[in-house]
């Protein structure tokens, strides 16, 4: 006689009085398959923990967004924010659909143009620019946001008096009602910072002034501070057009829609409450399209959105290397992977899945990563089916900010696989070893010997 | 350390302490060892008799049991005095 499969034995007090009046909503089913590929097969191949991306998520995100706005506005650019997941096979997958590259650093600039992107289509942001980075773009033309004073006056240094010209924009922070305000980068619209460095940079004839630039918070829960953000752009824009006759050709709204992840300690679903794409387009365009441009001055809208457009093109895979009862009576699994691959776990509480069938006990449990030390917790409170070692889970929308804040500690990175548009997986990026964690090392001579 | 003798125990796992009057579900695996316990059987034997009726191996077994021992104490469900 063949043997019964074994569960892990499980016991549950029954609470009659505390029951859920909503309903326990199962949040899961187990996840075989990533875009049509076995986990199993995935995990075989490239070892576990392995990030997996979808092409074809990232494409149909793409796609959407611009059906959004290009349906309610005739001029739009999207340009990839290159924190967000600066792969470059990512990174490609965008610029094959037409993105411009948004980068706020020397390395993701030289990234930009590594891929292939034309300097004129690369938006400089960011507080860091060097005179050497200043003139680099410089050279290639690029969008140049200005973000401080000090960084306006090396930009008039660095073009005074030579044949050079530099295309500029000047970030703008203000108040949409939307708190905290980002107010320490750009110039502030309320107290006329914003509009001190526009007439400086209008004095300046090497510099010329072709945009206006905000980016006024990530995961942003109203669309209607897009709406705010948008006026205040289209008040400078038109203040600027009635006094120096000068039209400006884009506002940049920035980024900061959000993605369908759940915040931490939010009591609904991130899906639940979020705005959709449509909200945020309509907000933005309505507003501009309400404003008193020309016709044939509207300015063209550029979006450098970045999580909305990816986080849900990723997913985890990770085994459980333990399961251990706390002291408290709660059941703790310890996974493969810890906070130093999912950094944004310290702001969402993402959905973990289990990856193969499960029986229908759950448990409450916590899950924690496989560093040594506390704060390393996936998950504070989450109900699973009985999850045993070397079972595997799947981790969902982690595409944004994880391939990017992921950390070398303790553990080395693990591979990132894609999945392209006909289900074949490609590696993206190695997995760390030894070697290549001693490639930046130096020892001195005294001591290489320890004896 | 046995489990309380008076509890009662249904098919479907479903298990009510009179003493509290609190009730509890548990699996397969989870009301085998409870009718074992009650049967007074020591550990080794709870095990063996698992490894014998479940496809898997004792030392899971033995780590499992020790776990589910820890959650019968907690709610309260073994007699502490033998
Ligand atoms: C200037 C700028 N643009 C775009 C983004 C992308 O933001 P998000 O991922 O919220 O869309 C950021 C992120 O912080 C940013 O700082």
């Amino acid at each position: 006689m063949s043997k019964l499969p074994y569960e892990r034995p499980f016991i549950q007090k029954l609470n009659t009085g505390s029951m859920n009046k909503f309903g326990t909503k199962t949040e899961f089913a187990p996840v075989t398959h990533l875009d049509g590929v076995a986990v199993k097969q995935i995990s075989e191949e490239y070892g576990s923990p392995c990030f997996v991306i979808s092409e074809r998520q990232i494409r149909r995100n793409y796609q959407n967004a611009v059906r959004a706005f290009k349906t309610r506005y005739p001029k739009v650019q999207f340009a990839w924010s290159y924190k967000t997941n600066y792969l470059s096979a990512v990174c490609n997958v965008f610029h094959q659909e037409g993105s411009w590259a948004e980068v706020v650093s020397i390395f993701e600039y030289k990234k930009a143009l590594q891929n292939g992107v034309e300097g004129n289509k690369i938006i400089f942001n960011g507080p860091d620019k060097s005179l050497e980075d200043l003139k680099l773009a410089v050279e290639n033309n690029s969008l140049i946001h200005i973000d401080h004073f000090d960084e306006l006056y090396m930009l008039v240094g660095l073009l005074e008096g030579g044949k050079q010209k530099a295309r500029v924009a000047i970030r703008v922070n203000m108040d949409t009602g939307i708190y905290p305000m980002w107010d320490r980068f750009g110039f502030n619209y309320e107290n006329g910072q914003a509009w001190n460095a526009i007439i400086k940079i209008l004095a300046h004839k090497e510099l010329e002034l072709v945009g206006l630039h905000c980016h006024i918070g990530t995961y942003m829960l109203s669309a209607n501070a897009y709406a705010t953000a948008a006026y205040k752009l289209c008040d400078l824009a038109l203040a600027i057009k009635a006094k120096y006759g000068q039209a400006i050709q884009y506002l940049d709204l920035g980024g900061g829609f959000a993605s369908s992840n759940t915040l931490k300690g939010s009591y609904l679903q991130g899906a639940d409450i979020i705005p959709s794409i449509d909200d945020y387009a309509e907000a933005i365009t309505s507003t501009v399209l309400n404003s008193n441009f020309p016709q044939d001055e509207l300015p063209t809208i550029i979006l450098e959105s970045g999580r909305v457009l990816i986080d849900d093109a990723a997913w985890l895979i990770g085994s459980v290397i333990a399961t251990k009862r706390l002291s408290d009576g709660r059941r703790a699994t310890i996974m493969d992977f810890g906070v130093n691959l999912l950094f944004n776990a310290f702001w969402y509480d993402y959905k973990i899945s289990p990856a193969q069938e499960f029986t229908h006990h759950m448990e409450d449990m916590v899950i924690y990563g496989p560093l040594c030390m506390n704060i390393d917790c996936i998950r504070e409170n989450i109900n699973l089916p009985l999850l045993n070692k070397g079972d595997q889970v799947v981790v969902h929308k982690v595409g944004a900010y994880n391939m990017t804040q992921w950390m070398q500690f303790i553990q080395m990175r693990p591979k990132i696989v894609m999945v392209d548009m006909e289900g074949k997986t490609h590696l993206l990026r190695e997995s760390e070893s030894l070697d290549t964690m001693m490639v930046l090392e130096r020892m001195p001579d005294h001591l290489k010997k320890i004896k | 350390m046995q489990i309380n003798k008076n509890i009662a125990i249904s098919d479907s796992g479903f298990i009510f302490n009179p003493s509290s009057g609190d009730s509890f579900s548990t699996n397969q695996v989870g009301l085998d060892i409870i009718r074992l316990m009650k049967e007074g059987k020591k550990n080794e034997e709870i095990i063996s008799e698992i490894v014998a009726k479940f496809s898997i191996d004792e030392s899971t077994v033995e780590k499992d049991l020790g776990d589910f021992s820890l959650m019968l104490r907690s709610y309260q469900l073994l007699n502490e005095n033998d």
